[in-house]
């Protein structure tokens, strides 16, 4: 493989891998915390399935030379890490944590739909994987965003103030990385405008039938290497034990 | 010894290997060994886990590489393969009726469209009654999804179709 493909394809799985393990620590922050016990299990469950993505991604990373999925995930910084600002805000309630599962595992099954039929093997493989776990994520918010939208109108107001506060960071997901262009041409990875169609199929239609209304503001202007100080505060508590004692072994 | 060992042997003696989670059913009965091969004195066991974050991976190939040095293989190799990703479909007939009898409900069959099980009622394993609810998609372990019996007027466990 040329050595710019393969530097931008990399580039690219990690952005993947890094949403997945992101969301996946703050999903698991929810053990314990979740308003029933059976969305504590939920959420627990929904988190190790992304962590279980994530670890399929970095080894396809690992294998085109990278590190290995351990030290990816516990021995990078913040500015190493390539996730959407999206995944590391803080969980907020049950509405936004919903909301936000919602708009993203709409994302992942477009995305993945996609690359599916990714020319590179590898991740064709994976996709596959992942989807079969996906379509039981979207099908668990989706329904939470029709209960709590058409709840009472204090579950409508927190959850339509969930999707104002996030609608911007969604955006992030569809921008376009300056390395883009090479991985569409070897139809690695799917134009990301396509996947976006995708994904308004799905979200705008169940989030209007939901009672919410879809704001119109535009993406924030980042790219994937930029981050809030809430990823800092997330590895500093996600690395913590692996970081006090790299030789130890588990 | 080795020279005697045919892939055969060793597949038959997977299935004695039972699935952590399930300790009721073996990891044949489970469809997770897919292939076993003996060349050069060299035994290479192919397996496809469940679900991808699935926490019994290690525990699984350590109990494969385990019984096939018990059977006198030095030179053991425990594959991990995604593709095809693992069915719910690829367990045995026998490994749903173990399923069932440790009280857990047999995933649908779903030829690969696993969204059509989602309307499909799922036959409570104590009953057999099929006035049954689901309560949640998400269980004790990644596999299982929790049902309710009106009938029984009881919850139970089922393997998730995938
Ligand atoms: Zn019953």
């Amino acid at each position: 493989m040329e050595p710019q493909l393969q530097q931008a394809l990399i580039n690219r799985l990690l952005a993947v891998a890094d949403d997945e393990l992101i969301l996946g620590h703050r999903n698991a922050e929810w053990t314990g915390h979740a308003p029933i016990l059976e969305e504590d299990i939920a959420l627990a469950n929904i988190a190790q399935d992304e962590l279980g993505h994530a670890v399929l991604l970095y080894g396809i990373v690992a294998d085109l030379g990278g590190d290995d999925a351990d030290t990816l995930a516990m021995f990078r910084d913040a500015d190493a890490f390539r996730n959407v600002q999206l995944v590391e805000l803080p969980k907020g309630d049950w509405a936004f944590t919903m909301v936000r599962q919602f708009l993203y595992d709409a994302y992942e099954l477009a995305l993945h739909q996609r690359l599916r039929e990714s020319a590179f093997r590898p991740i064709a493989d994976a996709s596959a994987k992942i989807l079969q776990e996906e379509i039981y994520h979207l099908r668990h918010s989706h329904a939470w965003v029709e209960r709590l939208g058409l709840g009472t109108s204090e579950s409508n107001r927190r959850m339509q103030a969930a999707l104002d506060t996030l609608w911007p960071y969604v955006g992030q997901l569809f921008v376009e990385s300056a390395d883009a262009e090479i991985l569409v041409k070897a139809d690695y990875f799917p134009a990301l405008a396509s996947v976006q169609a995708h994904w308004e199929q799905i979200v705008i239609p169940h989030l209007e039938a939901s009672g919410l209304v879809v704001p119109d503001t535009a993406p924030i202007d980042a790219p994937r290497t930029v981050h809030t100080a809430h990823l800092d505060a997330l590895l500093a508590d996600m690395q913590l034990v692996a970081r006090s004692d790299p030789e130890a072994t588990w | 010894m080795i020279n005697d060992l045919s892939a055969e042997t060793i597949y038959n003696a997977l299935n004695e290997v039972m699935d952590p989670e399930i300790p009721v059913v073996s990891l044949v009965e489970m469809g997770i060994i897919r292939h076993v091969a003996v060349k050069d004195s060299a035994v290479t066991v192919t397996m496809t886990p469940t679900f991808s974050g699935c926490p019994a991976l290690i525990e699984m190939q350590t109990l494969i590489r385990d019984k096939v040095r018990e059977l006198g293989a030095d030179n053991v190799h425990v594959e991990t393969a995604i593709a095809p990703p693992w069915s719910s479909d690829w367990i045995t007939d026998e490994g749903r009726r173990k399923l069932k009898q440790f009280g857990l409900a047999p995933p649908q069959a779903h030829g690969g469209n696993v969204v059509m099980t989602f309307f499909d009622p799922v036959a409570c394993p104590r009953c057999d009654g099929t006035d049954t609810t689901l309560k949640n998609s998400f269980g004790s372990t990644l596999c299982r999804a929790i049902w309710y019996c009106n009938s029984c007027q009881d919850a139970f466990e089922q393997f998730k179709s995938l």
